[in-house]
């Protein structure tokens, strides 16, 4: 993620500047916490079959509803299978998912929000389709999406793509807007340069940092969606783990064997307040207009 | 002002077409053939052929989206396949259940995520500043369906304060319509009222960094007078906004909540809809939703103008 923020601010700045704003990333203390907790949650998801060696599908049914032990970190659920082995892999699906839209919700939210700030005409159509997305609560469009493309994980990647986007162009737009009336825009224009010229090469690179700020909380909601998804039982399907279904599954149990959906669920936690405080920081250092602003 | 108002309802009415085409699209996006789908992959033939003919399948696309438009000027919004009754009945009879959570996590959510806020922004950058917005952040972090049941397990299983699941009518006893919803507004508050308090602050930090703070200040108001009154009221702008915001996310926070209470609402109606390839269902809620959030946002940006003569749409 931040090797993503990092690289796309490289682009628009000057070696210089740059290298003051990672100085001063690098001591923000939200940024800090942030950048390790996800980098730890993404190494475990990365390295998840090195670190456990059992697969997350194996059953073993006379050790079903072991509580937590040396054997089992996290304990087992009703057919033996190893909890801390399906979050690990759960976070997989989880993270890669919340990536997936993050990256995607990114890149339409930054392509329509510069066509829109562009193109005066094309505005207004798309900035009414972006209003009419808007008027879905976003999980229920999320929800409707997935249900008509069918419970897979690349629907819930579109599903999610498309209930954030329209957020994401708004931001690109707002800010292109700003900028496209500011001189060195006009200047270029003078000199000749094409509309995609300006539009990539100016436009692009400064209205890009309150979109990389927002898309680090979609990666937050997102991981937080698809579990909600999942759970609901339109996500990603069992046996895959994902942290959503693996709750699902502990839920009808939760009494007894409290320990199968408590551990998926601080994963989520942790991932998503991994992300919030990097997009904290992110958004105190990038765009200090917005210092503080939840 | 009367213009922009004027503009601002002109800009509805496309919206409110697109809302309606979207919804109509997603039976639409069904892959393969959406009366397969629909029918089961069990179907005879001839049920195909009579859930094509029924939904209307069978006419070309833009034949179809006519008609669909006449239904909805006619306040026809289709009917369910599975509970043979129209959507508008189906939703009418469980909307009271969605309301009253939603409403009840808002009537918790304003007063706490808004002091909250406020608090954190007037100590900022002290342990109380700290304090409360860990916990905001923590809010906005912890999947609502998780700590439902985790708290359902402490309170209702453990405790036995609550109900563990179920609802009962206000009608029919209000001290139980209350004790049924407690829990659940409360589990749906928790995002909410991390979300407003963050978003409370960053408004509070801007209004007490303006000039005319200074100028009270230094004229020797009160702090409770410039605070309370000058800051306080130019912040609570944000909050029309934040309404708005907050009924979208606690109704769709309520269908994850509803179905791990059991409630009766129209978000486990919808959940049950999917699962049973009850699209039409699906699509008439969405489209009614879709159109009351649409009002709302109207109303929103409406309320705006008035508070804030500055606003301009662009």
């Amino acid at each position: 993620m931040t090797d993503i923020a990092a690289g796309s601010i490289s682009g628009s700045l000057a070696p210089r500047r740059r290298f003051v704003l990672l100085r001063r990333l690098a001591g923000h203390r939200s940024f800090q916490v942030g950048l390790i907790l996800v980098a730890l949650l993404t190494l475990a998801a990365i390295f998840a079959p090195v670190i456990t060696g059992v697969d997350p599908s194996s059953m073993k049914v006379r050790f079903r509803f072991k509580p937590p032990s040396e054997a089992f970190p996290f304990g087992t659920d009703n057919f033996g299978r190893d909890i801390f082995t399906r979050v690990l892999y759960g976070a997989r699906v989880s993270l890669w998912i919340g990536l997936a839209v993050a990256a995607m919700s990114g890149l339409f939210g930054a392509v329509i929000g510069i066509l829109a700030a562009q193109f005066r005409r094309l505005d207004a159509i798309l900035m009414r389709v972006m209003d009419a997305l808007m008027s879905f609560p976003a999980i229920l469009l999320a929800l409707g999406v997935t249900a008509a493309l069918g419970p897979r994980m690349e629907s819930v990647i579109i599903a999610l793509t498309v209930a954030y986007v329209p957020a994401g162009v708004r931001i690109v737009r707002a800010s292109a807007l700003v900028v496209r009336e500011l001189d060195y825009v006009e200047a270029a224009r003078i000199a000749g340069a094409s509309n995609i010229r300006i539009m990539v090469r100016h436009i692009l690179p400064n209205s890009i940092s309150p979109l990389i700020v927002h898309v680090t909380f979609v990666f937050a909601y997102a991981i937080l969606a698809e579990a909600a998804l999942s759970f609901l039982g339109v996500g990603v399907q069992p046996p895959t783990p994902s942290w959503g279904n693996i709750i699902a599954e502990g839920r009808d149990y939760a009494t007894e064997a409290w320990w199968v959906m408590l551990f998926p669920g601080l994963g989520i936690s942790l991932a998503a307040l991994g992300l919030n405080l990097l997009g904290d920081g992110l958004r105190d250092i990038l765009d200090p207009r917005l210092k503080g602003r939840g | 002002m009367a213009r922009l108002i004027a503009l601002r309802i002109l800009q509805a009415a496309p919206v409110i077409v697109i809302v309606s085409i979207l919804a109509f699209l997603l039976i639409n996006l069904l892959p393969g053939d959406p009366a397969v789908v629909i029918a089961g992959d069990q179907a005879s033939p001839e049920a195909i052929e009579a859930v094509r003919h029924n939904l209307g399948l069978d006419r070309p696309l833009i034949e179809q989206l006519g008609i669909w438009f006449v239904h909805l000027a006619h306040g026809n919004f289709g009917a369910s396949l599975v509970l043979n009754q129209s959507v508008l009945s189906a939703m009418g009879e469980r909307l009271p259940v969605t309301l009253s959570l939603a409403g009840l996590s808002i009537a918790i959510t304003l007063p706490i995520g808004i002091f909250a806020g406020a608090i954190a922004a007037y100590y900022r950058q002290t342990w109380i500043d700290s304090f409360v917005m860990t916990v905001a952040l923590i809010g906005v972090s912890v999947p609502a369906f998780w700590i439902a049941i985790l708290s359902v397990i402490l309170f209702s299983v453990i405790l036995r304060w609550f109900p563990t699941s179920g609802y009962v009518e206000f009608s029919h006893d209000p001290g139980l319509w209350l004790r049924s919803l407690v829990l659940p507004a409360v589990m749906l508050s928790l995002f909410q009222i991390g979300f407003l308090a963050r978003m409370t602050r960053s408004a509070m930090l801007d209004v007490l960094s303006q000039d005319f703070i200074r100028t009270a200040r230094s004229k020797g108001l009160s702090e409770w007078t410039t605070v309370g009154k000058h800051a306080f009221r130019n912040a609570l702008i944000l909050i029309i906004t934040a309404i708005g915001i907050l009924l979208s996310t606690a109704i769709g926070g309520s269908v994850v909540i509803e179905q791990v209470f059991a409630l009766p609402g129209v978000g486990r109606l919808v959940v049950q809809g999917i699962l049973a390839r009850d699209y039409p269902l699906v699509q008439g809620v969405m489209l009614i939703y879709g159109f009351a959030f649409v009002a709302i946002n109207l109303a929103v940006d409406l309320l705006y103008t008035f508070a804030d003569p500055r606003v301009r749409y662009d």
